[in-house]
C-alpha cells in the first residue's frame, strides 16, 4: 500500500518550504519517529527470534479438548520431557485447540520475514531495471511503458492472481507481492538518474572518458542510497499487510505455518462468539505495519530532505 | 467559379468565426491524454493474457486443480485454445477483448461479462459511499491541520494520519462490528441490500464498510490536503486577502484550498488503487456480493477467465478515472498550459 504515498511524493509537487541537509546518523536517532517505529521493530525482532523460549508451545499442537477456549485460561499439558504442567493460554486457544500466544508469536517471523525479502527483493530488481532505463534511451521508453502497465493493475489484485496461479507457500507470496512493487522502485530510480545525469560532476566524469559502469557505481548509485532505503521502509509495511490479507483470504501462507493473516482467516468463524482470535493477530499486524511506516517516515525527513520538503 | 463568389479562401475565413485558441488547444489536450493511455490499457491486458501462459508448468493443470483426470485437462486446454500458438491466442483473445467478450466462467458457468455486471452494483454503491465520507472527513481535517499548524490539533491529525495508514482494512472492520453490530446492536452485522428495496436499509448496511475502508483513504487524503494546503497558505494573496479583512472561511476555502486543490484531487484520482484492493477485503469481511467478493471467490476456484476478466475492469476503470481527473481539471484551473 505503499503505492499511494509513493505517487503521492511524485503528484504532489509542492515546492521546498525549506531545504535541510540529509541527515547525519545522529539527527537520524533523535527522530522520535524513528526511535519509536524502531523499538517496536526491534521488540518484534526479539519476539521472531525467540518464540520458542518466550512460554510458547508447539503452534501446530492442537488439542481437541481444549477448543475455543477463553484469553487466560489454564490447563493441563504434557511438556516435551513427559511431565504434566499447568499452562496457561494467555490469549485462548482457536477452533483446533491451539495455542493462541505460541501461533501469534509465531507469526511474527513470517511476516517480519516477508517484509524484509519483499523490501530487499524489490529494491534489487527495480535498481538493476531503473539503472538500465535511466541511462539507456531506448530501454526507458520500452521499460516505462512495461511498467506503467503493470502500475495501471491494482497491487493486490496482481498478487491475488499471482498466487492463485503459482500456489501458495512462502516463496510464491513474496514473489507476488514483489512483482507489483518493482515498477514504483523502478520510477524512483530513472527520475534520480535522470537529475542526477545532468549534474556538472558527471558530465566532467564523462568528459573525461569515465566509462558508464563506473559513473553509474561511483556517481548515481550513492545518490540511490538514501531515497531506497526510505521506499525500502514503505515497501516493507505494505508487503507485511498484503501477506496478512493473502492469508486472511485463505489464498495466502497455509495454515500449518501460523501467520498474523492465516490466524485471522480461522479467527472469523466464530468471530461473533470469540473475537480473540482476531483481536489479538490484528493488534499485532496493526502495530508492526504501524512500527514499519514510523521507521519510514522519520527517515524521509531525516535521511532525503528532497522528499521531506515535499510532503 | 461564377461572378459574385469572393476566392474560396477569403470566403472561407470570413465565414466561419476565428477558432477559440484556446478550446483548440483544449481539445488537442484532451485527445492527446485519450491516446496515451491506449498503450497503458493494451500493456495491462498483454499482462493479463501472459500472467496465465507464462505460468511454469502447464496452466490448464493448474486451473483443472489436483483432483482433475487427463480428460479435463484436456478439455480446459482446448476451452482456453491453450492448443494454438501463443501469437494466435493472443489475436483471439485481443480481438475478443475489443468487443467486450471476456470468455466463460468455469466455476461460475456464465459470461463473465455476465457476472460482472452483476457484481458491479454493491462495489459501485461501496466505493462511491467510501470516497462521499473520505472527502466530508479528510478535507476539514486537512485544512483545520494546515490552518492550526503546529499546534496539537494538527499534531492529532498528523497522529490519526499515521495510524490510520497502518491499520489493516479488515482488523478494522471486524473491530467495528464487534462494537457497533454485536456489542451495541445498531448496525447489521453483514450484508447488502440493493437500493431498489429502499434506500434506508441500503444505507443502513453501507455506514460500517464505508467507515472501515475509508479510514486509509481519509489518512492519505488529509496528509496531502494539509500539505498542499499549508503551501498556499504561505503564498502572498492569502496575506493579502486576511489584510483585506475577509474572514476565516473565505480566505481558507476560497482563496486557500480552491488554489491547493489540484494535488488533492490528484492523490484522491491515486488512492482509487487504494480503495480497489480494499474493496476485495471489505467484500469479504462484510459480505458484500459485489466484484470484490468475485474475485476472492474465483481466486480460491482457481476461475482465471474470472481473474482475468475482474482485473482488467478494476485497472481499466483505474485508468480511466485517473484520466478523467486530469482532464477535468486541466479544464478547469487556467492556471493548466496545455
Amino acid at each position: 500500500m505503499s503505492v499511494a504515498r509513493d505517487e503521492l511524493v511524485e503528484a504532489a509537487a509542492i515546492s521546498a518550504a525549506e531545504v535541510r541537509r540529509p541527515g547525519t546518523a545522529r539527527q537520524i536517532a533523535a527522530n522520535l519517529s524513528v526511535l519509536l517505529g524502531g523499538a517496536i521493530l526491534l521488540l518484534m525482532l526479539v519476539i521472531a527470534l525467540l518464540a520458542p523460549w518466550l512460554g510458547t508451545i508447539d503452534p501446530a499442537f492442537l488439542d481437541p479438548a481444549y477448543r475455543n477456549k477463553q484469553p487466560l485460561e489454564t490447563h493441563t499439558i504434557v511438556d516435551p520431557a513427559g511431565n504434566e504442567v499447568e499452562f496457561t493460554h494467555w490469549m485462548g486457544t482457536d477452533t483446533l485447540g491451539r495455542d493462541l500466544y505460541s501461533r501469534v508469536l509465531y507469526g511474527t517471523r513470517v511476516s517480519l520475514t516477508i517484509g524484509f525479502a519483499v523490501a530487499v527483493l524489490s529494491i534489487a530488481i527495480g535498481l538493476l531495471i531503473g539503472l538500465g532505463a535511466g541511462y539507456t534511451r531506448w530501454v526507458d521508453a520500452v521499460v516505462m511503458r512495461v511498467m506503467d502497465g503493470l502500475m495501471a493493475i491494482p497491487g493486490i489484485l496482481l498478487a491475488l492472481a499471482l498466487v492463485a496461479l503459482w500456489g501458495a507457500g512462502l516463496v510464491t507470496v513474496i514473489l507476488a507481492i514483489t512483482i507489483p512493487e518493482v515498477p514504483r522502485v523502478v520510477r524512483l530510480v530513472r527520475s534520480i538518474v535522470l537529475s542526477v545525469r545532468e549534474e556538472p560532476y558527471v558530465e566532467a566524469a564523462i568528459a573525461v572518458g569515465t566509462p558508464v559502469g563506473k559513473i553509474l557505481y561511483r556517481h548515481v548509485l550513492p545518490n540511490t542510497i538514501a531515497p531506497l532505503i526510505v521506499q525500502g521502509t514503505y515497501v516493507a509495511a505494505s508487503a507485511i499487510l498484503v501477506e496478512a490479507i493473502l492469508s486472511f483470504l485463505g489464498v495466502g501462507i497455509p495454515t500449518d505455518i501460523p501467520t498474523w493473516g492465516n490466524i485471522m482467516a480461522e479467527g472469523r468463524v466464530l468471530f461473533r462468539v470469540y473475537p480473540h482470535g482476531i483481536l489479538f493477530p490484528g493488534i499485532f499486524l496493526a502495530l508492526a505495519v504501524l512500527a514499519v511506516n514510523m521507521l519510514g517516515d522519520g527517515l524521509r525527513d531525516t535521511l532525503d530532505p528532497r522528499i521531506a520538503r515535499r510532503l | 467559379m461564377g461572378v459574385g463568389c469572393g476566392h474560396p479562401f477569403t470566403r472561407f475565413s470570413a465565414g466561419t468565426e476565428p477558432a477559440n485558441p484556446r478550446f483548440s488547444l483544449m481539445l488537442a489536450f484532451v485527445v492527446r491524454r485519450l491516446i496515451a493511455t491506449i498503450p497503458v490499457l493494451g500493456m495491462v491486458a498483454i499482462f493479463v493474457f501472459l500472467m496465465l501462459r507464462m505460468t511454469p508448468g502447464d496452466p490448464a493443470a493448474i486451473i483443472a486443480g489436483d483432483h482433475a483426470n487427463a480428460q479435463q485437462i484436456a478439455e480446459i486446454r482446448e476451452r482456453l485454445g491453450l492448443n494454438e500458438p501463443i501469437h494466435e491466442q493472443l489475436v483471439t483473445w485481443g480481438g475478443n477483448l475489443l468487443q467486450g467478450n471476456l470468455g466463460e466462467s468455469f466455476f461460475f458457468r456464465a459470461q463473465v461479462t455476465d457476472l460482472i455486471q452483476q457484481r458491479v452494483g454493491p462495489t459501485l454503491a461501496l466505493a462511491v459511499s467510501t470516497i462521499v465520507v473520505t472527502v466530508l472527513v479528510a478535507l476539514p481535517l486537512g485544512v483545520i491541520a494546515a490552518w492550526k499548524h503546529g499546534t496539537w490539533v494538527d499534531r492529532l491529525v498528523m497522529a490519526f494520519s499515521v495510524i490510520g495508514f497502518s491499520v489493516p482494512v479488515f482488523v478494522l472492520g471486524y473491530l467495528l462490528i464487534y462494537v457497533f453490530a454485536i456489542r451495541l446492536g445498531v448496525f447489521p452485522v453483514q450484508g447488502y441490500q440493493s437500493i431498489a428495496q429502499g434506500i434506508g436499509p441500503f444505507l443502513h448496511r453501507l455506514v460500517l464498510p464505508s467507515i472501515a475502508l475509508s479510514v486509509i483513504y481519509i489518512a492519505l487524503i488529509a496528509r496531502i490536503t494539509r500539505a498542499s494546503m499549508l503551501e498556499v497558505l504561505g503564498e502572498d494573496y492569502i496575506r493579502t486577502a486576511r489584510a483585506k479583512g475577509l474572514s476565516n472561511r473565505v480566505v481558507l476555502l476560497r482563496h486557500g484550498l480552491r488554489n491547493a486543490a489540484v494535488p488533492i484531487v490528484t492523490v484522491i484520482g491515486i488512492g482509487i488503487a487504494l480503495l480497489i484492493g480494499g474493496v476485495v477485503v471489505t467484500e469479504s469481511v462484510f459480505n458484500i456480493p459485489g466484484l470484490g467478493r468475485l474475485t476472492v471467490d474465483a481466486v480460491l476456484a482457481r476461475d482465471y477467465p474470472t481473474i482475468q476478466g475482474v482485473i482488467l475492469v478494476f485497472s481499466f476503470a483505474y485508468v480511466l478515472i485517473n484520466l478523467l481527473i486530469d482532464i477535468t481539471y486541466t479544464l478547469f484551473d487556467p492556471r493548466i498550459r496545455y
